[in-house]
């Protein structure tokens, strides 16, 4: 009676194309560039949400992950001059790695006290960021690391760059939908709920929730990756504890517990400051009254705001036309 | 209670003691439970009747005593590998996953019942849909066993109370339990519920499943089980049948106080 192929795989194919055509509509390369970093916010967001909005586990050090990431691969490859595959398969292997180790302590603390716990480990990559200055660059960051190439194929136009980006970001997305509609996306926000409920289930919660938080940091090391080799410099202020709350502001400002409030937040929020970029001086006001009026009159999230919509126009629609309404999915989750 | 546990080495507990601080919530308690019974445990309130229910499935760690299902050691499990054991259970105070449909509840119950792996649903391989699908064919068993499959789509935390502890009860049985501990499943519920209730429960015990159950309400404990278990300050004063208990001097002091 249920058809698999449902409003998700529907939603994502449209995603995908809109995704696909986006750059033949762009007036000019500025836009491209804006867009591009979209696409690593979206990354970032799709894993951290994840953690936070499906296993109810906060996360204030995410950038950390992001920044260990672009160091890793910019070091490797613009100090030591290995390739830019190799050095990206380092970068993620390590915050795999990093993560795990983190995760097993810090993730049997609970609530107020996890979140305070990734916060220390942000402050402490933050300072080593800084303070390293024979390897890192220190404040001033560092430079002359390599633009993204496969074999010797150098990517160097932003369009180009666009659709690695873009290509990961719809991958990742798939991905996480697909785990999310899955008994492991269950488990996941049955922790998030009771975590004795989802135990005594026979969810192994520890296991389960050490997986999450690393799968969230692999999707942070991703961008991290594409950010190095994308801007070719990193510096300590990209990856510090404004970035790990910006980062949650998308989570909860797109909705928690949806991928597609992923997207939408992590866009939402990259394009903001540049439509408020002509009325300077004001423009960090405005930012403000915009999500303060967004929480209040949309405490789902964009996503619930675009759903809502959606059921107005489809309704509409169908009592306009009285004839056979579309039934099924929706965009769902 | 330690000579019967020798007869039917079923399911069992001996010499649980669990101790918070300087209080003994629990001490020295045995109980046996026969296959494909119904076993109640009554008491009055802060007897230990839930901390023998936490104790079992893991979320406390006793402080000393087993408990063993058909001659495996299940004390000492965390939660998990207790319910990989096949002992399920339902909560006094609802955890209804709120965040979920009903139906999306009953499929995690179902957790333990899917084997497929990372690649599975990453990729959807064509083990991942034959198991979610078989899966899904067990959940809405378990929603119209209790009565609820109709309301399968709607957000767990909109159905009225009554309906949330059917919920929970066919979350629990679509993990395919051996033994289930319902924690007073009749509590808040009316007296029209409350006997649909124990007719659901009498259905259970004859699908083969063995009940443990914590209730206070006596009516519903003296119709339907077959064995209880009666405690007081976390030790056991008497266990038989309902005819038993009801006559037994020690249990009505319990209740009624002595003269």
């Amino acid at each position: 009676m249920r058809v698999r192929i449902g409003g998700h795989v529907t939603g994502f194919l449209a995603f995908a194309a809109a995704a696909m055509l986006l750059p033949f509509a762009l007036p000019n390369e500025y836009y491209l560039t804006v867009l591009i970093v979209g696409g690593f916010h979206v990354i970032l967001v799709i894993g951290l949400n994840l953690l936070m909005g499906f296993a109810g586990q906060v996360s204030l050090g995410h950038a950390a992950f992001y920044g260990l990431s672009a160091y890793t691969t910019g070091i490797l490859t613009g100090t030591y001059h290995w390739p830019v595959p190799a050095g990206i398969a380092a970068g993620l292997l390590l915050v795999t790695a990093v993560a795990y180790l983190i995760g097993l302590p810090t993730l049997k603390l609970r609530g107020h006290y996890l979140a305070m716990g990734t916060l220390g480990f942000g402050i402490i990559v933050y300072i080593v960021f800084n303070e390293a200055t024979a390897v890192t660059g220190g404040p001033s960051g560092f430079s002359g690391i390599p633009k993204l190439s496969f074999g010797g194929r150098v990517v160097s136009s932003d369009r180009e760059y666009y659709y690695v980006v873009w290509g990961a970001a719809l991958l990742l997305f798939a991905l996480a939908q697909n785990l999310v509609r899955s008994r492991v996306g269950r488990a996941l926000r049955a922790i998030h709920t009771s975590e004795t409920a989802a135990a005594v289930l026979g969810v192994d919660t520890g296991r389960y929730k050490t997986f999450v938080f690393v799968l969230s940091a692999f999707y942070a090391a991703v961008a991290g990756a594409l950010y190095a080799h994308y801007v070719t410099f990193v510096s300590p202020g990209s990856f510090g504890f404004h970035t790990s709350v910006l980062l949650v502001t998308m989570v909860v400002l797109g909705g928690m517990a949806s991928l597609w409030g992923a997207v939408m937040g992590a866009l939402f929020l990259t394009l903001l400051p540049e439509a408020l970029r002509a009325i300077e001086n004001f423009d960090i006001l405005i930012y403000g009254a915009i999500l303060v009026l967004c929480m209040m009159y949309l405490p789902g999230g964009l996503a619930e705001g675009a759903r809502k919509c959606w059921d107005a126009a489809r309704s509409l629609a169908r009592r306009g036309s009285a004839g056979p309404a579309a039934d099924g999915g929706g965009p769902g989750r | 209670m330690t000579g019967q546990a020798h007869r039917d080495p079923f399911f069992h507990g001996d010499g649980i003691t669990l101790r918070f601080g300087g209080l003994t919530a629990l001490s020295g308690v045995g109980f046996h439970v026969r296959r494909n019974s119904l076993q109640a445990i009554i008491g009055p309130n802060g007897a230990g009747k839930t901390s023998l229910f936490n104790v079992i499935t893991g979320i406390y760690r006793m402080d000393d005593g087993e408990v063993h299902l058909e001659g495996k050691r299940i004390s000492g499990l965390p939660p998990h590998g207790v319910a990989r054991h096949g002992i399920v259970r339902t909560f006094q105070n609802l955890e209804i996953f709120t965040n979920m449909t009903v139906l999306e509840n009953v499929l995690t119950g179902g957790h333990l019942l899917v084997k497929y792996g990372l690649a599975d649903f990453f990729f959807r391989t064509p083990r991942f849909f034959r198991e979610e699908r078989d899966l899904r064919e067990r959940a809405v068993t378990a929603l119209d066993f209790v009565g609820l499959s109709s309301h399968r789509n709607l957000p767990a935390g909109q159905l009225p109370f009554g309906s949330q502890r059917l919920l929970e009860i066919a979350r629990a049985l679509s993990a395919e339990p051996r033994i289930l501990l319902l924690d007073e499943p009749a509590a808040g519920l009316n007296m029209k519920e409350t006997t649909a209730l124990g007719d659901l429960i009498r259905r259970i015990v004859e699908r083969g499943i063995t009940v443990v159950m914590v209730e206070h309400d006596m009516d519903l404990v003296m119709r339907i089980s077959e064995r209880i278990l009666v405690l007081n300050y976390g030790e056991v004063i008497a266990s038989g049948t309902p005819a038993e208990i009801q006559r037994d001097p020690a249990v009505v002091a319990a209740y009624l106080g002595e003269e």
